[in-house]
This record gives structure tokens, C-alpha cells and sequence, in this order.
């Protein structure tokens, strides 16, 4: 080969230790701007009815055309009822509007739509992978933040504006300046019932909220190989409370097994050409990151969060922090966040009385989390007087917990057992928890009145929060679990 | 054609918390229509009415106090933005009369939505937003920031602030492109590589 001569696409494009987002972002390339911002090549477009119905239209009004509909995806999740006789109209007062602006948007354009009725519907982050749209080393955006749950596959997965979705959907890339690289090792082996959302919130809470800005996190190390498919994802999904570009996860065995057989998964020949390459996605033993953090899994507590943020969070054996900091704006944010949850510093986190308890979301909604918190409901109630709900992921998610009769357990513990759909994980102006409730949930997201009027959220993994329904208070379930 | 930002002069009104959120900015339950319009009237619901779904005004609010009246610059804590992707917190900035916000750091999905809006999400370190506060505070009517996005600087009274923007970001506020007309003149290497990637990655089209 001559160094002198520009490489041919056909050609490995990269001769130096790389790391897993460097190849992605390479075989995604379509050129470098002159005003240094690269053209990315998008593989597949999912979207949902509350910004993708916006998106849809704006390019109906602009009279803009999908460039290539056959790998745009729709998803009703965020704004459907999830009760067992649903149908277009919500409890959301315009719901309807966003439901049908997206069916038929979707229709006109000739895109794939998992509607209200099909069997396949849920939540996108749930759906996407479970049908096999998802692929390592795939790009796959969505409009919704939590996109990045699908670089738990080893995909570039991430979320975008509506604007954005548009551009995607026009001209099948994206003009986006390169992040820098991170990678975050969790290292050791994860105690018993301390599972993937105590990782991620141990991470947010040690680093910050922002401690990913700018970057693409590459989550690895033992406690990372260590989890099933489903613990990457809810890994993942909060790397954007960690404001990262995206998480990212390399591909391995368990990747494959996963895949193997789904709906939009290759097959035959092209399934054996598919994990050819999925088998060189990883880093380089050599290559470089702009920076690395590294999280001791070993001694790791279940983690709860105590304020309206996802890095105010900590232990669940420990005490809510004072509010006090060095930096002033923190101060202010901490003294807002304890107000409005109405704890004080010093305050134990264990023991708080709740009112409700939410199993359900993005994040956490998955068969794995239904499993574990139906092993700590197994023979249990949940406490007179506390609402407990549970919202499977998606449709399928729901039908393989009733094959498996975990609907009964939850059921008879006392929890309302419901069709799929992002639900109270967001108040969107219907169904909500009451004013000033107190909720311990699964859900991404703590901030103010998220789950309803002034609601005070606690979040934390399946496992803590079907203790906590049990209890009725705040509980580490270690306990449950070994007995 | 999006709108162009070069320079604003306008008053300013500091919200000096961290982590304010999508949800914050514009709750999910005021996104009441398939539409970028009729938000203004829903940004910072949460802080600005005293009830939810209310609109009695709250007058704590800082954007409800009469010096701040008209405010078109926002000053902010790190991680501005951040949460949901929901570009109606863009929309809903906008149609308040929100121009810049000026932060250390901004939640990344929603700088991207500023920029694609013509609202600059304008990058300034903890310290030198934090002075920027004190002067504003001393008189908020007279004392109006000036941002000036070609210069790059953030005049405040006899004080100026450098400010760095990815060269991208600011050619499409400066020029107020619109995005996907500018990648549209690509085509052509954009449907080369589509067919490339076809025969490259056969898995992912069958």
C-alpha cells in the first residue's frame, strides 16, 4: 500500500490502537465539514408519538420526504394509558392528538409503527433491542434522551431533538462535532442485590450530574462483563444523567446470544458475516481515552437518591448529606433540593415513609427486573395504605412475566399489574402520584413534580423498591432476598 | 431559514442553580399540543405559577419581579439543560423572548436543539458567570448584558468575558442556516456512501 495515497473505504481506515467509539464514529463518517463538525452516517431512526409526532409533521409542513423509510421505527409509549382496556384516548387531555398525529404521520411516510395493539409495543428503549433493531456497531438515534440505553449492545446509540430527528430522517445523517472518549471501568464483583442501577447512581453521585459532558463513556471492567444484557442497559440508560454523548458497552458472547434469533436480527449467511465484525468492535488493548474513572463494584451499597437530581444520591445506609459545599452554586441547588423533598441533613435515608412505589420505565421495566423484584414480593404484601404500581417495558416483557407467573406474585403482594408504556416515570398531565407523595421508583429521573404535583422521588433499583412497598418504608433489600 | 444570532443586548436574569432541567424549563404536562408553538406561556411553569397547571403568578419567581421584566438572557449554573430531549424547552425560550443563555455547561442534546432554534448556548466559567450575577443584580434595568457572537465576548458595564463556540455552532447561528438544506448540498457523497453501505453491512438492509 502506498502511504501517500489516501486509504479505500474498503480498506481498515485505521492503523493505530482505536477505541470502540473511534470505530464507530469511523464506519459512520460520511465526511468532515469544513467547519469541523463531521457528517454521520445514521443506520436507523426510532421514534416515539410525543416528539416524533412533532417531527413527522414538521417535515410534512416543509414538504420534506424520508430519504429511506424502511429503517425509520415508531413507538406509542410515552403518552398511552396503560390500563388493560386502552385505546386512543388518554388520560392526558390532548393524548389523542399525539397518538394520531403519529400513526398517521408514520402511515403517509411508510414507516415501521408498533401501535396500541400490536403485541410488540412498549417502551422504544425496550422494544428496539428486543426485536433486534438494535446491532453493535449500528448508529441508531432516537428523540428522547434515554436513546443511549442501546449502546448496551455496542451500537452508537443516542438522543436528539426533534430538529434533529428531521435531519436524520431527510438526509439519513447528522452534523455533529466528535465528543471525547471515557471510559469508566467498574471494577470487582457486585454484592449480592446491588445490581446495575446501583452502579450507574454510584457514578452520578461520586462525578456529578455533568461528570460525562462531552464525552462518549465506554462502560467496562469485570462488574460491566460480569452483567447480563439487561444490567447494561439499565447501565446505560442513565449515561445521559451522567450528561454523557452516550454510553457504550463492546460487544461480546452474551451480546451475541442475546441477539441470535430476534425479529430484525441477521440470519444465515449474513448472521455469521454480522458477528465476523461485531467480534473486532471493541478497544484496542493500547488505545487511549481522553479520560477514565474507575468504581470499586466490591463494597458497593444499594443507592438511593435523596434530592431532585440524580447525583444527590448515596448509600442507603447513609445519612442525607448537608447541604453545605465549597461551591455556592451547589449549596444553593442541595438547600432547593432538600426543601423540596422536605428532608434535612443527618437524616437517615433507610426508614423514610413512602407513599408509593413505581416499578416501571426505560430504565428499569425489563423480564430481569420484574424477576428480582417478584423475588423479594414472592410470599409478601405491600404495606396497607401504600400504592404500589408495576408497568412492564414492554407488551412482550409483560406476556413472558405471565408465562412465567410473575403477574400473580405481583398481584397478590398488592401491586396493580399494567399494560406497557413509559406511565408515571413522567407526569404528563394525566395519570400521576399525588401531590407531595412520596415515591420510591426504578424510573432515570428525580426531579421536581416528574412523577406529579411537587411528587418527591426517590430513585432506586427493583429490588429497593419492592422492599420499600413491603416495608413502606425506604429498605435495603439484601435482607429479603437471602431469606 | 432558522434565525440568525450575532449581537443581543437585553436584560438578564441569573438562575444560579445546578442541573436545571428540560423538566424545569418546559414540564411534560404543558406540552399540551402536536406543536412548537403556544409554549412561552408553560416555560418554568413549575417556578413561575404557585400551583401546578396553575397560572397565578408567583412573585419569588426571579422572571416575575418587575426589574427582570422583558428578560431575553438567561445566566445559569453548570449543566443547564439537561434531562429530556424535549426540544420545547428550545421552543419554549424562544417564544418567552429568551435570545442567550449563559452557563459553564449546557446538557448536550439541549445546546444542540439551541443552536438548530438560533439561541446561543454561550459557555462561561463558574467565576466569571457568578460576577456577571453580582453586576446584573446591582440594577438589572440598567445594567443589560451585551452578547456579541462574531466577537465572541460578553460585555457586561466596562467588563468583558471571551467566550468559546465550536466554529459549526456558530456559522449556523451567524449565518442562521438551515441545517438540513446545507447537508442536502451533499448529497451526492451522502448517497455514495448510503450504496456503500448497503454492500458493506448487508445485514442491517435485509
Amino acid at each position: 500500500m502506498d502511504p501517500s495515497k489516501p486509504t479505500s473505504k474498503e480498506q481498515p481506515r485505521i492503523a493505530m490502537a482505536a477505541t470502540l467509539f473511534d470505530k464507530l464514529w469511523q464506519e459512520h463518517l460520511v465526511e468532515t465539514q469544513p467547519d469541523g463538525t463531521d457528517l454521520i452516517y445514521i443506520d436507523r431512526v426510532f421514534l416515539h408519538e410525543r416528539t416524533g409526532s412533532i417531527a413527522l409533521s414538521s417535515l410534512q409542513t416543509d414538504a420534506r420526504e424520508v430519504f429511506y423509510p424502511q429503517q425509520v421505527f415508531c413507538c406509542m409509549d410515552h403518552i398511552v394509558d396503560t390500563y388493560p382496556e386502552r385505546s386512543d384516548d388518554t388520560t392526558m387531555p390532548s393524548g389523542r392528538d399525539f397518538i394520531v398525529a403519529t400513526r398517521e404521520g408514520a402511515q403517509a411516510a411508510g414507516l415501521t409503527l408498533f401501535d396500541l395493539d400490536d403485541p410488540r409495543q412498549g417502551i422504544v428503549h425496550v422494544v428496539s433491542p428486543e426485536q433486534g433493531i438494535v446491532q453493535p456497531g449500528a448508529t441508531l438515534v432516537c428523540p428522547d434522551s434515554h436513546t443511549c440505553t442501546q449502546g448496551a449492545l455496542g451500537a452508537l446509540a443516542w438522543g436528539i431533538g426533534s430538529s434533529e430527528a428531521e435531519h436524520a430522517l431527510v438526509t439519513k445523517t447528522l452534523r455533529v462535532k466528535k465528543p471525547s472518549s471515557m471510559r469508566v471501568r467498574f471494577e470487582g464483583t457486585l454484592p449480592v442485590g446491588v445490581t446495575a442501577k446501583d452502579m450507574i447512581l454510584r457514578l452520578i453521585a461520586s462525578h456529578g450530574a455533568s461528570g460525562g459532558s462531552g464525552h462518549a463513556v465506554e462502560f467496562a471492567g469485570e462488574a460491566v462483563a460480569a452483567l447480563s444484557m439487561e444490567g447494561r442497559m439499565t447501565l446505560c440508560n442513565m449515561a445521559v444523567e451522567f450528561s454523557a454523548f452516550t454510553g457504550i458497552i463492546a460487544p461480546d458472547e452474551k451480546t451475541i446470544a442475546y441477539l441470535e434469533g430476534r425479529p430484525y436480527s441477521p440470519s444465515g449467511e449474513f448472521w455469521d458475516a454480522a458477528c465476523e465484525y461485531w467480534a473486532g468492535l471493541h478497544s484496542d488493548d493500547t488505545a487511549e481515552f481522553d479520560s477514565e474513572i474507575v468504581i470499586d463494584c466490591s463494597t458497593l451499597e444499594p443507592q438511593v437518591t435523596w434530592g431532585t437530581s440524580p447525583q444527590h444520591s448515596g448509600d442507603i445506609s447513609a445519612a442525607v448529606p448537608a447541604a453545605e459545599t465549597d461551591d455556592p452554586v451547589d449549596s444553593a441547588s442541595r438547600r432547593k433540593a432538600l426543601d423540596y423533598m422536605a428532608l434535612q441533613a443527618g437524616d437517615a435515608i433507610a426508614g423514610q415513609a413512602i407513599d408509593c412505589a413505581f416499578i416501571g420505565s426505560c430504565t428499569n421495566a425489563r423480564i430481569s427486573d420484574l424477576r428480582l423484584a417478584a423475588q423479594v414480593l414472592a410470599g409478601r404484601k405491600v404495606k396497607e395504605g401504600i400504592r404500589a404500581i408495576c408497568v412492564p417495558g414492554s407488551m412482550l416483557v409483560k406476556a413472558a412475566a405471565e408465562a412465567e407467573g410473575l403477574d400473580k406474585v405481583f398481584r397478590d403482594a398488592g401491586f396493580e399489574w399494567r399494560a406497557s408504556g413509559c406511565s408515571m416515570c413522567f407526569f404528563a398531565g394525566g395519570e400521576h402520584f399525588g401531590f407531595q407523595q412520596r415515591v420510591v421508583s426504578t424510573t432515570n429521573r428525580n426531579f421536581e413534580s416528574r412523577q406529579g404535583p411537587q411528587t418527591r422521588t426517590h430513585l432506586a433499583s427493583p429490588a429497593t423498591v419492592a422492599a420499600s412497598a413491603v416495608t413502606g418504608v425506604i429498605t435495603d433489600p439484601r435482607e429479603m432476598l437471602a431469606g | 431559514m432558522m434565525d440568525k444570532f450575532t449581537q443581543h443586548r437585553g436584560v438578564t436574569a441569573p438562575i444560579l442553580r445546578g442541573n436545571v432541567d428540560t423538566d424545569a424549563i418546559i414540564p411534560s404536562r404543558e406540552m399540551k399540543r402536536v406543536s412548537k408553538q403556544g409554549l412561552g406561556e408553560g416555560m418554568f411553569a413549575g417556578w413561575r405559577y404557585t400551583e401546578v397547571g396553575g397560572r397565578e403568578v408567583n412573585p419569588d419567581f426571579i422572571l416575575n419581579q418587575a426589574e427582570y421584566a422583558g428578560t431575553s438572557i438567561l445566566l445559569s449554573g453548570p449543566n443547564f439543560g439537561c434531562g429530556s430531549s424535549r426540544e420545547h424547552a428550545v421552543w419554549a425560550l424562544k417564544e418567552y423572548g429568551i435570545r442567550a443563555i449563559i452557563a459553564p455547561s449546557f446538557g448536550a442534546i439541549f445546546a444542540n436543539n439551541c443552536i438548530r432554534n438560533g439561541l446561543l448556548p454561550l459557555v462561561l466559567n463558574e467565576e466569571s458567570v457568578a460576577h456577571l450575577a453580582a453586576w446584573v443584580e446591582q440594577d438589572p434595568v440598567a445594567n443589560q448584558v451585551l452578547v456579541d457572537l462574531p466577537a465572541q465576548t460578553v460585555f457586561a458595564g466596562e467588563g468583558g468575558y471571551a467566550f468559546d463556540i465550536d466554529a459549526g455552532a456558530k456559522r449556523m447561528l451567524v449565518e442562521g442556516l438551515d441545517a438540513i438544506a446545507l447537508t442536502q448540498t451533499r448529497w451526492e457523497v451522502i448517497e455514495a456512501f448510503h450504496q456503500q453501505r448497503q454492500q458493506r453491512r448487508p445485514w442491517l438492509y435485509c
